[in-house]
């Protein structure tokens, strides 16, 4: 180890006992952890295990209950974010924190807080040549950043922390939105930087390939509670796991039953105008079975939302045509009724319900007009209400009563009360997008459990995610989409992490 | 699995504490905003130096009094309930349309100028015929704002605002013009409508049948709206409109019927103005009641029933305006500045909404 001066290289920060109370919710409870010097410290937890809350508290945003933070060996108080980056203490977020319409070159000089009120800009040109010279990766200085990948931007957004002259990077979930390739290019060059003494870091994240590849230490956190951690090298990915999961009992996926059948779904000659306006999306030869599972991956953005309005009526299509078993498929409710045909768009609580209307009344979407096969003018409360109970006890959807309005409950609870509206009964095709972002742990598991369940009863289901680790356990199928087209098609025993990685990189 | 039966079993359950809160909270919310927008205008007329105690007196003698000033209030109110279920109704979709004025002017010059042709035939068909042309042009003009908002997205708010403007010129074209009696001389009108066509009044009350088509229709808005499944389509798409398109809504048939229907309703007040009140279509058809109508709506939560009573409220305020004028001195638009005032606060209070624990679902719950 190289003794470092603490005005140039990383810095050793340590939270001692932090405890955060919201009211009688205790959030974080007596967490204790040091990342040291120059060292690559990552921090595990599900989601709600007070990941963000550990941060937020070492950061400023929120005065801990107890507990305090030494930087550098010495006792500090950080009473607002300001004060963390006095000392030192920088945080890179999930999403980019840039402004587009501005170069590279000039969102740095906006972020430094000793900017001037008038710019010298030959100086400050001169100034920044110097340090992009002394980084292991640069980006070109003139470079508008709109027009900059996102890999880059994420390369950005942490360049920006070392012109900051922060020694400490909290980096919250810097890779959800970078392909494999960039995500593994990027934390190499920040380990790089751990390695050489110029930064220590503290990464929150979810995925165990990421911490057993570049980190050094690991915390893992669950229901507030530091519950292990230490060496990487000298932990499993099963260790971490159980350290992360605790002792629940996760619903097991249920084992695949039986071979593909016949077409459901049929998309060809597909094209539509994208949420630019400027780009085509062009589907051609899609084909889903019954009782199959294709899986679209693909970084967002990359037409698959489009697909789904498609799907849904909701976006016209220009040309092409989408026949459901066999039938030609235009989205109406009567269509839905007879095929069967089932959504669960992403980001349930926007896309698929009404958050001021009841738990009931969401669960009653489907059947209001009917809840067999015919359709009624009458609405029949009291039957909806049954109906509704049935499934919520069904589901395990946990709400304080069915008269609460569903944006009252949880992520988790209000994909299981969609699921329990959408899975109920005969489904020939259910179209699904990113349908655990967000949860936790056991909704997850639970949730996928159910889609196989569904998949293994008969159901043709195409599934679009974000989530390469989901679209790789539940598929039987993988396809890539990439800039609005089908770029990559394979069983899922013959597919590659790689090969995938690269066609959702752009590759043909 | 005992416990969860049973769990589920209440849960079937009305849970009755939970349901209470939550509509408890629809109502004392407006009442308390009702009540300081009526404690702001009594300031305000402290601060001018009359007397607030004798400004509401006077509204309650006015309004609520006598015998005499309910039949005015009621008179007024017919309108008025009218009015505020084309508010009320595409509200449900989430549209917000305060132009309910133009639909009532429209179905008003369509009453007249229909009575033109129908006078001489007979009786039942001319009324029905006549009721018909103004719920027809009402309809047609609100239904072009939801056409305008499903198929161009346009604005309803501005959409519905600026075709009441345009529905007043085109009014006064049409009185001045090809649709004028020669005999109307000072106030330019359509000819004044055959008496067989006039609405007459109803045995008791004695007021016109207005009044109670427009509570027949308030319940059979409320009916249509929490116990169809059209109604239900509507809250859906109001609340998510995409939610809705997913689950294959026809959501543009809805946003069409809907805003139709409340514009027919309009039109029919517009009927009653000239097949009861004036007599003829004129300027008065202009005289307010569809801005009315808007405050209606949002005091009474856009509930269909609640409507009745809070009509009521306000044509009690506005009936009592010639008393306020003659016995306080208080210029013709004071009633305009009250409901200024409570509009505001109601305003305001719709921030208030889900954040006050007191109403909470949950704090009431058995689980």
């Amino acid at each position: 180890m190289r003794a470092l001066s603490l005005d140039e290289g990383a810095i050793e920060v340590e939270a001692v006992g932090m405890t955060m109370r919201f009211g009688s919710f205790t959030a974080l409870d007596s967490v204790s952890i040091r990342v040291r010097a120059g060292s690559f410290h990552a921090l595990l937890g599900e989601n709600g295990a007070g990941k963000s809350t550990l941060v937020k508290c070492i950061m400023g945003y929120y005065q801990p209950s107890e507990g305090g933070i030494l930087v550098a060996g010495r006792e500090a108080r950080i009473s607002d974010p300001r004060a963390a980056h006095a000392l030192g203490l920088g945080m890179v977020y999930q999403h980019f924190t840039l402004v587009p319409a501005l170069s590279v070159a000039e969102n740095l000089i906006i972020a430094a807080r000793d900017t001037q009120g008038i710019i010298n800009w030959r100086k400050a040109r001169a100034r920044l040549s110097e340090f992009m010279a002394s980084m292991p990766f640069s980006i070109p200085l003139d470079q508008q950043v709109a027009t900059l990948a996102a890999g880059e931007k994420q390369k950005l957004e942490i360049l920006k922390q070392l012109w900051l002259g922060r020694k400490l990077l909290i980096l919250d979930e810097p890779t959800s939105v970078l392909t494999p390739q960039e995500a593994d290019q990027i934390l190499g060059h920040v380990r790089d930087l751990c390695r050489a003494g110029r930064i220590s870091v503290l990464m929150i994240t979810h995925k165990f390939r990421e911490v057993m590849a570049f980190a050094d230490e690991v915390s893992v956190l669950r229901r507030g509670r530091y519950v292990g951690g230490g060496v990487v090298a000298e932990l499993s990915q099963a260790q971490m796991s159980a350290m992360m999961i605790g002792a629940v009992t996760l619903a097991q996926p249920s084992p695949r039953i039986g071979q593909r059948e016949g077409v459901v779904l049929e998309i060809g000659g597909l094209c539509a105008t994208d949420r630019s306006g400027l780009k085509d999306i062009s589907i051609d030869g899609l084909k889903v079975h019954a009782r199959e599972i294709v899986g679209i991956a693909g970084i967002s953005g990359n037409g698959q939302k489009e697909l789904m309005e498609v799907l849904t009526g909701e976006r016209p299509r220009r040309a092409g045509h989408v026949l459901v078993k066999g039938v030609r498929w235009d989205a109406s409710r009567a269509k839905a009724r007879r095929l069967n045909v089932r959504f669960l768009p992403e980001e349930p609580l926007r896309n698929a319900c009404a958050p001021r209307m009841s738990v009931a009344e969401n669960i009653g979407f489907r059947v209001f007009d009917g809840l067999g096969t015919g359709t009624q003018f009458w609405l029949r409360p009291a039957e909806l209400r049954q109906h509704a109970a049935q499934l919520v006890r069904q589901f395990g959807v946990k709400t304080a009563s069915l008269d609460a309005p569903i944006s009252a409950l949880s992520g988790g609870n209000v994909q299981r009360a969609v699921l329990a509206r959408e899975l109920t009964g005969k489904v020939d095709l259910l179209v699904i997008s990113n349908p655990c972002f967000g949860l936790d742990f056991s909704a997850v598991s639970d949730i996928r459990a159910r889609i196989l369940a569904a998949r293994n009863s008969g159901a043709a289901v195409l599934l679009m995610s974000e989530d390469l680790d989901e679209i790789l356990e539940l598929s039987d199928r993988v396809l890539v989409m990439s800039e609005g087209r089908i770029t990559y098609d394979r069983p899922v025993a013959q597919a590659h992490i790689h090969e995938i990685g690269a066609f959702m990189g752009g590759a043909q | 699995m005992a416990q969860v039966e049973s769990m589920a079993h209440s849960m079937a359950r009305p849970d009755w504490r939970a349901r209470f809160a939550r509509q408890s909270e629809a109502i004392i919310i407006p009442l308390s905003a009702l009540v300081l927008g009526l404690a702001g205008f009594a300031l305000f007329l402290f601060v001018q130096g009359k007397s607030p105690v004798q400004f509401f007196q006077l509204v309650w003698l006015g309004g609520f009094g006598t015998g005499f000033s309910w039949q005015n209030t009621l008179s007024r109110a017919a309108p008025l309930l009218l009015a505020g279920l084309c508010v009320a109704i595409p509200a449900r979709l989430g549209l917000v349309v305060i132009g309910g004025e133009g639909a009532i002017v429209m179905g008003g010059v369509a009453a007249g100028a229909a009575a033109i042709v129908l006078s001489g035939l007979w009786a039942p068909f001319g009324i029905v015929a006549m009721a018909a042309a103004g719920a027809l042009a009402g309809a047609l003009w609100i239904g072009a704002v939801g056409a305008l908002r499903h198929w161009r997205g346009v604005n309803e708010t501005i959409s519905s605002l600026l075709l009441a403007y345009i529905a007043i010129a085109l009014m006064n074209h049409l009185v001045e013009g090809p649709l004028r009696d020669p005999a109307s001389l000072n106030k330019p009108s359509t000819p004044t409508i055959d008496a067989a066509l006039a609405v007459g009044k109803m045995p008791w009350p004695n007021v016109h049948w207005g009044r109670l088509t427009g509570v027949f229709a308030c319940i059979l808005t409320w009916i249509l709206l929490e116990r169809t499944a059209w109604g239900f389509a509507a809250r859906m798409a109001g609340s998510n409109l995409r939610a809705a398109q997913v689950q294959g809504l026809p959501v543009g048939a809805l946003i069409l019927g809907f805003t139709a229907f409340a514009g027919c309703l309009a039109g029919l007040a517009g009927y009653f103005e000239v097949a009861a009140v004036h007599g003829s279509a004129n300027a008065s058809l202009a005289a307010g009641y569809g801005y009315s109508g808007i405050l209606v709506a949002f005091l009474a939560r856009h509930n269909p029933l609640a409507i009745i009573p809070v009509a009521l409220l306000l044509a009690g305020f506005e009936a009592s305006s010639g008393l306020l004028q003659r016995r306080m001195g208080l210029p013709d638009a004071s009633v305009l500045v009250l409901q200024g005032f409570v509009f505001v606060a109601i305003l305001a209070s719709e921030a208030v909404y889900g954040r006050l624990r007191l109403f909470s679902p949950e704090r009431w719950s058995r689980a």
